[in-house]
């Protein structure tokens, strides 16, 4: 094992080259950018033997990684927000088809007004076309996030493609001490890609065909169960992980000094290293509150969030993310599980960080006061400010 | 004009595969989305294969010195006839 000062984006392409993917396809959009420079370095300097696929476009970078996906390639591509949303048409073809194809996205805010800074808004937009979807919090986290998201995707019940999202800039292009695994630890952590869905010579199959009103909703109704089948697959990953690494995590939620709390800031991504901060300060204030951190927002933690959330006074979701004419879309979800338990907390939401915006501290200890209110309410952070 | 529908045919959860990859079989055949059928006059074609390079979903293929088309896959969209200058192409109404 070795220790290094890296970038998100450098952590991140460390663990992709420790995965050793058949075939890379990416186009540069930033924050991405530095992802899929790092793997060509990697690659032209033979460091990493992948074939590294140059495309035009966005589109094409996912359906070329379809096309190596189908001959049963560890495949993985990189982009951010527009390029993301250039891609939507084969998210779903990716997700639809099966193909565990691992994506890197950078999260980062979309047109219009133009705008290259960091929010959730393009991922949390595509969380319903059939992608495993997890938030980063660290480099490091990047890093093993990548390993993972390959044993998880490739697993025989899961079989589905994998979004890793980084926040742009707060993490891509954020430099923190990283341990870099070895490569034999790698390997015998993750185990070759097989499956049954790609083409062979040997036993030739029909690919990619239409499935009518007659067949339709069997087919979808097996993806939806991949896709929860990666709850479990998830945990046994990270005990592997845990055993071979000495890093653990902790599943599809983070769930800080939330045992005894009355007041729970609800969040995803980097802003959560903040929220921590505040805990303990608070904390030392004699305040009882504390910090949940959603993982995966695909598959959805339903039963986790009800778990560690059943008695608290009120939460408070803060999320960079707005679904014009209602409320912030993991505030929606959150309220989902909350609601299918039966369990009736107060419970607001707090849009904040919109276009890179900064999130202050001062901001942090405002909303766990507001939450002493135990309203319901959506509030969008520093308005005008 | 009659539009024909093809016999329902029913699976089991447990035979549809997890993903859109299988033997063939499992694709329906979609002669249900036609209305008129392209029919060739072995004695007018010239093996020219204009027809054969147009067909949007490949379903002609060379038959001896004419043509033959596979019926489970035309859609019936004509596009055989049109470009045929010899005019051996003609459509029948399906009944």
């Amino acid at each position: 094992m070795t220790r290094e000062f890296l970038s998100g984006n450098d952590a991140f392409a460390r663990g992709v080259a420790l995965a050793r993917p058949h075939v890379i396809s990416a186009y540069p959009i930033t924050p991405q950018t530095t992802v899929v420079e790092k793997l060509s370095e990697f690659v032209a300097s033979g460091k990493l033997n992948s074939e590294f696929i140059h495309v035009e476009s966005e589109h094409s970078a996912l359906s070329a990684a379809m096309g190596a996906s189908s001959v049963g390639a560890r495949t993985f591509t990189a982009t951010s927000s527009q390029g993301l949303l250039y891609m939507a048409e084969c998210l779903t073809y990716a997700a639809g088809g099966r193909f565990p194809i691992v994506m890197m996205n950078a999260n980062r805010s979309t047109a219009l007004p133009w705008n290259i800074y960091g929010d959730q808004r393009d991922s949390l937009s595509l969380l319903d076309t059939g992608w495993i979807q997890a938030y980063a919090g660290s480099a490091q986290e990047a890093l093993d996030l990548a390993l993972m998201s390959f044993y998880i995707a490739e697993h025989k019940d899961v079989s589905t493609p994998f979004m890793a999202n980084l926040d742009g800039f707060t993490l891509t292009h954020t430099y923190e001490v990283v341990d870099i695994p070895e490569q034999s630890t790698v390997d015998s952590f993750l185990p070759a890609y097989q499956t049954e869905n790609k083409m062979d010579l040997d036993n030739p199959v029909n690919m990619g065909f239409s499935a009518g009103p007659d067949t339709n909703t069997e087919f979808k109704f097996k993806e939806h169960i991949g896709m929860l089948n990666a709850k479990r697959v998830i945990d046994e990953c990270e005990d592997k992980f845990a055993k071979l690494f000495n890093r653990r995590y902790s599943g599809l939620v983070e769930s800080y000094l939330c045992d005894d709390a009355d007041y729970v800031i609800v969040t995803l991504g980097t802003i959560a290293g903040l929220v921590k901060d505040r805990v303990d300060a608070l904390r030392e204030k004699g305040q009882k509150v504390g910090l949940l951190r959603i993982r995966y927002v695909r598959p959805f933690p339903n039963e986790q969030i009800v778990q560690i959330l059943k008695s608290v006074k009120a939460i408070g979701v803060l999320e960079k993310d707005i679904s014009f004419g209602n409320e912030g879309t993991v505030y929606t979800n959150v309220n989902s599980a909350l609601q299918k338990a039966r369990l009736n907390i107060a419970s607001s939401n707090y849009i904040a960080g919109l276009g890179g915006r900064n999130i202050e501290p001062k901001q942090i200890d405002e909303i766990f006061e507001d939450l002493k209110n135990e309203q319901s309410v959506v509030k969008f952070v520093g308005l005008g400010e | 004009m009659k539009v024909v529908l093809r016999d329902k045919k029913t699976f089991t959860l447990d035979e549809i595969p997890f993903a859109p990859c299988y033997k063939p079989g499992l694709v329906a055949v979609n002669s249900g989305w036609r209305n008129e059928k392209p029919v060739v006059d072995e004695s007018k074609c010239n093996g020219c294969n204009l027809c054969y390079l147009y067909c949007p979903d490949g379903t002609i293929f060379k038959k001896g010195k004419s043509v033959g088309i596979d019926y489970d896959f035309c859609k019936g969209c004509g596009i055989c006839k049109k470009i045929c200058k010899q005019g051996a192409i003609t459509m029948e109404s399906e009944k």
